[in-house]
């Protein structure tokens, strides 16, 4: 058989039936569920008198409209606690697992599934949330679909798919001392653009992909989706394997290494073809900061908001002027001189442990100094991605060096990072953010979102303005 | 789902490019465990001035006068022109929910974030792929001359302009043939419901633990 790349591998695998056309049946190993994109989908199941194909292959949490602060309050809106409770209510009809809001194991799907181990290496992974292509950090293909295709694979545990291109992203070298998986795919994103990707599951790889973390390829897979990707993923090595074992949902004992063996296999051949390459240079990787209402609006955080007048086409010099207008910013102001209201850290981009104790390096360092999160900061909030995040944060000791320093730790959930719970931005308040989009509005109506690493949040929030992480990198990320 | 066969609409022009999910229908619409009544909120915090939460009573608010959408020569249209990578961001399905309760049955871009793509197929919403310049030929179309109208035959798939000026797309093979039929894919998916159960007998014996 001729080389095949890693995507290819996942393809072929769960191919279950092939139209004349291309168009193929894919079986799908795994879903996720959570409360906002499957209540249309259980409706359906219900009026049609379906039931889901293969339960062991769904687990459910609601996520997206769960209060960060006073859980044992329940949720005041109701319109959000109606939501949550429909979840609950589905899955207890349906018999789906769930960790409800009060199951210490609850949090964000994404962060949830790995944790568990309910995501694993070759599989096909899908939830009703484009987000989805974290799990790809496994060497799995994993995409998000709209509510439709939840019911359809509820119904049939299979999806119609055109296959896309494949994209390998290579990024060779090491990175520089405070520069993170965020700052990578925010470069890639700066680099091709918010449709670089569109058509193609994209394979990160490179010495400086296998140099990261678990943790830091699932930042990296997570943002593959704002690069317009159909799905981001990351071959296995030992440190998939290592993350694996031992997990809740991973196969047990010789069943284990059966499993490991063949995950091994999920790598793409020497001399596979890939339809595009992009290569980066990890060691010229600054710290990014977003300026903009897109995550393509990046730059370095010793740059410049840019000038519309040097836009390259008349379309996005229009687009640019409607984001500086938006965002409050002049042309040319110096990123480290903006300013910053709210810091929010969190999402399934950044709140996994690594990515807490990344930005408690820099509140450890604030209280040394006697420093405390600046005044002209209204809230800094931590907000871990799942209970047992949480619970791990604490047993280092994380959380009181938040709170010492002024910042406050909170129950797991998205959050902020789309203000659906009662966690959001004001009109025209500024904030410093670890999650994913940008977007007008995303985090409140006329909220003003930049998108960074975790310590470099924790950065701005201590200053009150974005600063360059490695300035104080040698103090700091001791 | 409805069918898609032709289309002669009514077109309105949103000129810029990247319009994400957030933008077409914002978060706060998604607490709804409903499938409809999301037109009223389409593109909710660029077509009203004050704040939109559901359940409001959409005439009474206050009308965006800058918002192309709410010009009187567009009410009624059916066939939204946009501009490339329309749809990005997040996979909620509310947004072609919203588009289609709001009347657009066609959406002509040049370019098209991938889920919402696939998401406008599942609910009778046909989106257009044609070339940059085309699209700028039918901005400027729409500019000039009110009322302007396009006929979408997904049969033929072509996109004709009043002036008779026809314009070929592309629509995969399988897509066209539920669209145009209005076919339910689960009904049609589980006519395989045997090919999935080999696949799965086939599985279990070289990767048990997937079904453990
Ligand atoms: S954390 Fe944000 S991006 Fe991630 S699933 Fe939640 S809302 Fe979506």
């Amino acid at each position: 058989m001729s080389a095949r790349t890693l995507f290819d591998k996942l393809w072929d695998s769960h191919v279950v039936h092939v139209e004349p056309d291309g168009t193929a049946l894919l079986y799908i190993d795994r879903q996720l569920v959570h409360e906002v994109t499957s209540p249309q989908a259980f409706e359906g199941m219900k009026m049609n008198g379906r039931k889901p194909w293969r339960l062991a292959s769904l687990l459910a949490t609601p996520d997206h409209n769960i209060p960060t602060a006073d859980r044992d309050k329940g949720i005041a809106d109701p319109v959000s606690r109606t939501q949550v409770e429909t979840l609950d209510a589905n899955c207890a009809e349906f018999g789906i697992t769930e960790f409800g809001m009060n199951d210490p194991r609850q949090g964000i799907v994404h962060v949830i599934g790995p944790e568990q181990g309910f995501t694993q290496p070759g599989m096909t992974i899908v939830c009703g949330d484009s987000h989805t292509s974290t799990h790809g950090a496994f060497g799995a293909l994993a995409f998000g679909i709209g509510t439709s295709e939840v019911e359809h694979v509820l119904a049939t545990q299979c999806l119609w798919q055109k296959k896309a291109k494949t994209m390998q992203v290579r990024v060779e070298g090491e990175l520089k001392f405070g520069v993170t998986a965020k700052d990578i795919a925010l470069a890639v994103i700066g680099r091709i653009g918010t449709a670089g990707g569109t058509g193609y599951a994209v394979e990160f790889a490179g010495s400086a992909i296998r140099a990261l973390s678990m943790e830091g390829r699932m930042t990296l897979c997570n943002m593959a989706i704002e690069a317009g990707a159909r799905a981001g993923m990351v071959a296995v090595d030992e440190k998939t394997v290592a993350y694996m074992r031992g997990r809740p949902y991973a196969p047990k004992g010789e069943q284990f290494e059966q499993a490991a063996t063949y995950w091994r296999s999920l790598v793409s051949d020497a001399g596979a073809a890939f339809d595009a390459v992009l290569e980066l240079d990890a060691a010229g990787i600054k710290p990014q900061v977003t300026w903009g209402t897109s995550p393509e609006m990046v730059v370095p955080v010793d740059g410049r908001v840019p000038d519309p007048a040097h836009a390259p086409n008349a379309v996005k010099k229009s687009d640019w002027e409607r984001a500086l207008a938006y965002m409050g910013l002049s042309a040319n102001t110096p990123i480290d001189q903006i300013n910053v209201d709210k810091v929010f850290i969190g999402s399934c981009t950044n709140s996994r442990i690594e990515d807490l104790r990344e930005a408690a390096k820099v509140a450890s360092w604030a209280v040394a100094q006697n420093r405390k999160v600046a005044g002209n900061v209204k809230l800094a909030m931590v907000v871990p991605g799942s209970g047992l995040v949480k619970a791990q944060a604490e047993a280092e000791g994380l959380d009181k060096l938040f709170t010492a320093a002024g910042f406050e730790w909170r129950d797991p959930g998205c959050s902020m990072c789309l203000a659906m719970n009662a966690d959001r931005l004001e009109p025209g308040e500024r904030c410093a953010s670890t999650s994913n989009r940008n977007f007008e509005g995303r985090q409140g109506q006329g909220g003003r979102t930049h998108l960074v690493s975790p310590a470099m949040a924790a950065a701005a929030a201590v200053f009150g303005h974005f600063v360059d992480i490695r300035v104080l990198a040698n103090e700091v990320m001791q | 789902m409805k069918p898609f066969t032709r289309l002669d609409g009514l077109v309105a022009p949103l000129d810029r490019a990247n319009v994400d999910t957030d933008a077409i229908i914002p978060k706060q619409f998604l607490k709804s465990i409903k499938r409809s009544g999301f037109g009223p909120y389409a593109f909710d915090e660029w077509r009203y001035l004050d704040h939109g939460e559901p359940g409001m009573d959409c005439s009474a608010r206050p009308l965006n006068p800058d918002f192309v959408l709410n010009q009187a020569r567009y009410q009624g249209a059916s066939v939204l022109l946009a501009r490339e990578n329309f749809g990005c961001g997040s996979s909620r399905e509310h947004a072609p929910w919203a588009l289609e309760d709001y009347g657009f049955r066609a959406i002509i871009a040049p370019s098209f974030a991938d889920i919402f793509f696939n998401n406008c197929f599942k609910n009778g919403v046909l989106p257009i792929v044609l070339k940059a310049e085309i699209v700028d030929k039918l901005f400027r179309e729409t500019a000039d001359a009110e009322g302007y109208r396009l006929t979408v035959d997904l049969a033929a798939q072509t996109v004709t302009t009043p002036s008779g000026e026809a314009f070929a797309f592309d629509v995969d093979p399988e897509r066209k043939h539920r669209l145009l039929n209005g076919l339910d894919d689960i009904s049609l998916t589980l006519k395989f419901t045997d090919q999935i159960q080999a696949y799965e007998a086939r599985r279990k014996g070289e990767a048990p633990w997937l079904f453990a």
